[in-house]
């Protein structure tokens, strides 16, 4: 990545589009402290955060998910989901378990899982699940730490028509409240969701404007879109 | 809903339906699947799956968890799952057989989520890959091949898998089952995480491939893919085959559609 400069305002839809390989999901590995950069600066929510670890930013109500779904196997899809909740929440060993609060963060589990159509595994290990079903599981568990700003990478990828809808409907009924960034290969999806496009290409950013001005732009179709978009 | 099966007495039945002309487009049928069954431990991933298909493209469809990348590994000797029944390839029997004989019979795999080696160079990948490659008389490919059908792989020659981005390890897991020349490409949602133009590229570079003689059977969610490159469209619920239909039926019908992918439940 080189000299990128991503402003992104409270409660926006913003899509990262780019040709494989451009710097997308390098540059969401900086934002949430992955990969920390060799220059420049992270601001989020209005702290810098570049010198913070990743559980730090997490803990100020940044949640994401990635192309490859990281899952532990051998927990439930509830428990899993049960986890992300009370390991934003809490952190620390607890000696005395609240039963009304577990009660709770049960409950909003569940509640995660049905946002995302993946309740009928509620009590199924995650290693047993399909590839499809991993990423329903990672998007659902990030929603349930109820973060303020949520970063997607790719995640229709894997999921069927039918789900893709639900994901789109997901993302466009989400709370205005929650700031999402979003990768998407789908432009279907992408340009419906976002309010503005970043278009990176070769580690920089080379276009940003609202999805019609993306969609009117030479260089995208190029570089990305292709001949398919151009017809439309 | 129609079960799906290539036998004789379902094709001698003569209807109209494009699915009862299940017998394969090529002639002679190079990949005839039957009676399959597949468990990972007690649990049946795959039930009584059969069909048959010559040198054409095939795609199967189906929502997540239904049993489509099982399928996958059955046919390449990949365990788990166990599996039983019969996969008949050019005659040979392939349930039992090992993955390094079965693609060495002429089965090009890409599999879902790349499985590429971090450490080793996109470069090596590829001759590794090719070495011992048979010749199936159209086309060769060769490294050089893919680094004109993935200029981006081109210029990541000397990267380590774990370099590479997820768009670039598809395409190094595409070509590295396309320089074993395969007269058989099995790939499991290969569009995954591609660019849009890489895509359209991919689907151009399948169908010459396709004249050229290569068969396809494809694992795909994005539709547009599946039905640009197959005619027909296996669609898997629950472990079973549950109907056979066409690109053309497929892309004009929205409730088709809704009723094969969407998130409600299925009726078996």
């Amino acid at each position: 990545m080189d000299a990128v400069n991503l402003d992104v305002v409270h409660g926006e839809r913003r899509a990262i589009l780019g040709p494989n390989g451009a710097g997308k999901t390098t540059l969401f590995n900086v934002i949430c402290g992955d990969v920390t950069a060799s220059s420049g600066s992270v601001e989020l929510f209005g702290e810098d955060v570049t010198r913070r670890p990743a559980r730090y930013r997490a803990k100020l109500g940044l949640a994401r998910t990635y192309q490859q779904s990281r899952l532990f196997n051998g927990l439930t899809v509830e428990d899993s989901i049960y986890l992300s909740i009370v390991g934003v929440e809490g952190g620390r060993l607890r000696p005395v378990l609240l039963p009304g609060r577990d009660r709770a963060a049960r409950e909003r589990a569940r509640e995660a899982a049905r946002t995302v159509a993946i309740s009928h595994k509620l009590g199924a290990l995650v290693g047993s699940l399909s590839h499809g079903e991993h990423r329903q599981v990672a998007i659902a568990m990030a929603l349930a730490a109820e973060p303020k700003a949520l970063m997607l990478d790719e995640p229709a990828s894997g999921l069927s028509r039918g789900e893709r809808q639900l994901l789109t409907d997901l993302l466009v009924g989400l709370d205005r409240a929650i700031t999402l960034i979003l990768i998407e290969h789908d432009m279907d999806i992408a340009l419906r969701v976002a309010e503005r496009v970043t278009m990176m290409h070769d580690g920089r950013v080379i276009v940003e404007g609202t999805p019609a001005e993306i969609r009117a732009n030479e260089t995208v179709h190029d570089l990305y879109l292709g001949r398919g978009y151009r017809n439309e | 809903m129609r079960p799906c099966t290539t036998s004789t007495s379902d094709a001698a039945t003569g209807m109209s339906e494009p699915q009862a002309a299940a017998a394969p487009a090529g002639g002679a049928s190079l990949l005839e699947v039957a009676g399959l069954a597949a468990f990972y431990g007690g649990a049946r991933a795959l039930e009584d799956v059969s069909f048959t298909m010559g040198h054409e493209s095939i795609a199967i469809i189906g929502r997540n968890g239904m049993g489509k990348t099982t399928l996958c590994n059955a046919i390449m000797g990949i365990s788990p799952p166990r599996a039983s029944g019969s996969i008949r390839f050019e005659g040979h029997e392939l349930v039992g057989r090992q993955s390094h004989r079965i693609a060495r019979r002429g089965i090009g795999y890409v599999p879902q989520g790349r499985r590429l080696f971090p450490s080793l160079t996109v470069d090596q990948h590829l001759r590794i890959a090719s070495r011992g490659a048979s010749s199936n008389g159209t086309s060769e490919w060769t490294k050089e091949r893919v680094y004109d059908l993935f200029p981006r792989l081109g210029e990541r020659k000397r990267n380590g898998g774990a370099q590479l981005s997820g768009g670039e390890q598809q395409m190094l897991a595409i070509g590295r089952a396309l320089v074993t020349n395969p007269k058989i490409l099995v790939m499991d949602e290969p569009s995954e995480g591609l660019a849009p133009t890489v895509i359209e590229g991919l689907i151009e570079t399948f169908r010459l491939l396709e004249q050229e003689g290569l068969a396809i059977l494809l694992i795909e969610q994005n539709l547009g893919v599946a039905t640009a490159l197959a005619e027909r469209q296996l669609v898997m619920i629950g472990g079973r085959i549950a109907v056979e239909t066409t690109a053309t039926k497929l892309s004009q019908d929205p409730d088709l559609q809704r009723q094969y992918l969407g998130v409600e439940p299925l009726a078996h």
